[in-house]
């Protein structure tokens, strides 16, 4: 990517349509803290890139900024080229699922969270949805409220991949479930990113950063640390993964 | 007609007044001076009213003062409601709107429609019963709505992160806050007669005016109050949705009662 962005403003250009999201020269404030300070890096558009850093380092802020969930207090985050401040966050946030660390279900059966987020859905297309983080249609009319959070962080993940996103924004979904759930959802995550659809994935477990990212995106005090590939020597520094055209 | 109460009389009713400091002292509550006080500045509140009033309803008297008082009513309830609900943004022009449209509502189909004659003597009262008897429902229905918001924060967020519009994410707690502001009422309605008889009426009744008459004023009264309920909680409800989400359908930091006091 590096060699990419240096060519020029067409080719800087060029490569931030490769990139899913962009993050350039980002400042959030909060309270008269930043949660961001100046960060700058690149997301590409495929596999699944994580996302690490010690507690409070920017992380989650930096995927609410992609959903639009948060908006920057300066700087431009966009996404495949384009700022998400000019895009319709309703869009957006369809074309960009997210899961929460907390499962979050609402009131009533799984097939009536599934209706939340798509009004219409048949029978066939929640089953889909649900055998995609392996359940079943058995479970649609079960009570949502009483699951255990495994079976309620996989209802979160079906609940957002029934609106078929296009990328995939997920903040420490695993961390307060059992080996079996956490097994469950990394692999819908990485057959996911096989079949095209790109995650940003934040964790602290090294163990799963092994298993499930193709690269990893180190976040420190509000900056961002490089883009390391897994396995590779190298690491793409943040300014040179911007670009200088920024 | 003759006076029903005597300034001797009134001077009698004060031994209840007194009664109640008494349990106050019984008990050690430390209330007795709060007791004291709360009367008198009743009496002294409702004497400047009761002046205020007898100028508006005299003869020849244009029924623009009583609008105007109507008017310095619902302003002062917006003040209030600040008061009570210090941690709800910006609720005074909210509440002043709201109970604006309540008293188009309301006020419209009792005099517009002609179930009361519009005279000073009928509109300052009934418009009173309706700002006050609201005014509870609206703080109930302003706070509701903002720590639904605050402490589902995690829902909302869900929500919205599905592609609901702000509108559509917070519908199912605005529900949750019309409904706690409007069951204490239907829960009132159905309740009259059997439970407490309500102070128009019986204010009428003592006045000299037909049970008949005195029961069919309270019922209007009583449907003006529920239908200024349902008005004024729907919009304050709605307003708040608007201010506490973002134009581009976030929702804003929202703080607890403590820190809105700090």
């Amino acid at each position: 990517m590096v060699r990419q962005v240096v060519g020029g403003r067409r080719e800087v250009q060029w490569a931030r349509k490769a990139e899913v999201f962009t993050f350039e020269d980002v400042v959030v404030e909060r309270a008269g803290r930043r949660a961001l300070d100046g960060f700058s890096a690149g997301v590409p558009s495929r596999g699944v890139t994580a996302v690490s850093g010690s507690s409070g380092s920017g992380k989650t802020t930096l995927l609410r900024l992609c959903n639009r969930l948060e908006v920057p207090t300066c700087g431009r985050v966009l996404f495949r080229g384009h700022d998400v401040a000019g895009l319709d966050p309703l869009r957006l946030r369809r074309q960009v699922g997210m899961v929460f660390q907390r499962p979050t279900l609402f009131p009533g059966t799984v097939a009536d969270n599934l209706r939340t987020a798509v009004a219409d859905a048949g029978r066939e297309r929640m089953t889909v949805a649900l055998e995609r983080v392996a359940l079943d249609g058995s479970w649609l009319e079960r009570d949502a409220t009483v699951l255990s959070g495994g079976e309620a962080q996989r209802v979160c993940l079906a609940r957002t991949l029934i609106t078929e996103p296009e990328v995939l924004l997920l903040d420490e979904p695993t961390s307060a479930l059992d080996a079996e759930a956490s097994w469950v959802i990394e692999r819908a995550v990485r057959d996911l990113a096989r079949s095209g659809v790109p995650a940003l994935w934040v964790s602290h477990d090294r163990a799963q950063l092994a298993r499930i990212a193709d690269r990893i995106l180190r976040v420190a005090d509000g900056r961002s640390r490089g883009l390391a590939i897994v396995g590779a020597e190298t690491a793409e520094t943040p300014d040179a993964a911007v670009g200088e055209g920024a | 007609m003759k006076d029903l109460v005597s300034v001797s009389g009134l001077a009698v009713s004060a031994a209840l007044v007194a009664l109640a400091a008494a349990v106050s002292l019984r008990w050690r509550l430390g209330l007795e001076r709060q007791v004291l006080l709360a009367a008198a500045r009743a009496l002294v509140q409702l004497l400047l009213v009761g002046a205020l009033l007898a100028l508006l309803v005299e003869p020849g008297r244009s029924l623009c003062w009583s609008w105007l008082w109507v008017a310095a009513m619902i302003g002062y309830a917006g003040d209030v409601t600040r008061r009570r609900a210090p941690e709800v943004p910006r609720i005074v022009p909210l509440t002043v709107a709201a109970f604006g449209a309540a008293a188009v509502v309301t006020l419209g189909v009792v005099f517009g429609l002609g179930v009361l004659p519009l005279t000073s003597r009928t509109l300052v009262p009934i418009a009173g019963m309706m700002v006050g008897n609201s005014m509870t429902a609206t703080v109930l229905a302003a706070r509701r709505l903002v720590e639904e918001l605050r402490d589902k924060r995690d829902e909302v967020e869900a929500r919205l992160a599905l592609g609901q519009p702000s509108r559509r994410a917070a519908t199912p707690y605005v529900r949750a806050a019309l409904r706690s502001a409007l069951l204490p009422q239907i829960e009132t309605t159905k309740a009259t007669g059997l439970v407490f008889l309500p102070g128009a009426m019986t204010g009428l009744i003592i006045a000299g005016v037909s049970p008949t008459q005195a029961v069919l004023v309270q019922v209007v009264v009583m449907f003006l109050v529920l239908g200024a309920v349902a008005t004024t909680t729907a919009v304050v409800a709605l307003g708040l949705v608007r201010r506490l989400f973002t134009r581009d359908h976030r929702l804003l930091t929202l703080p607890r009662r403590a820190e809105a006091r700090a």
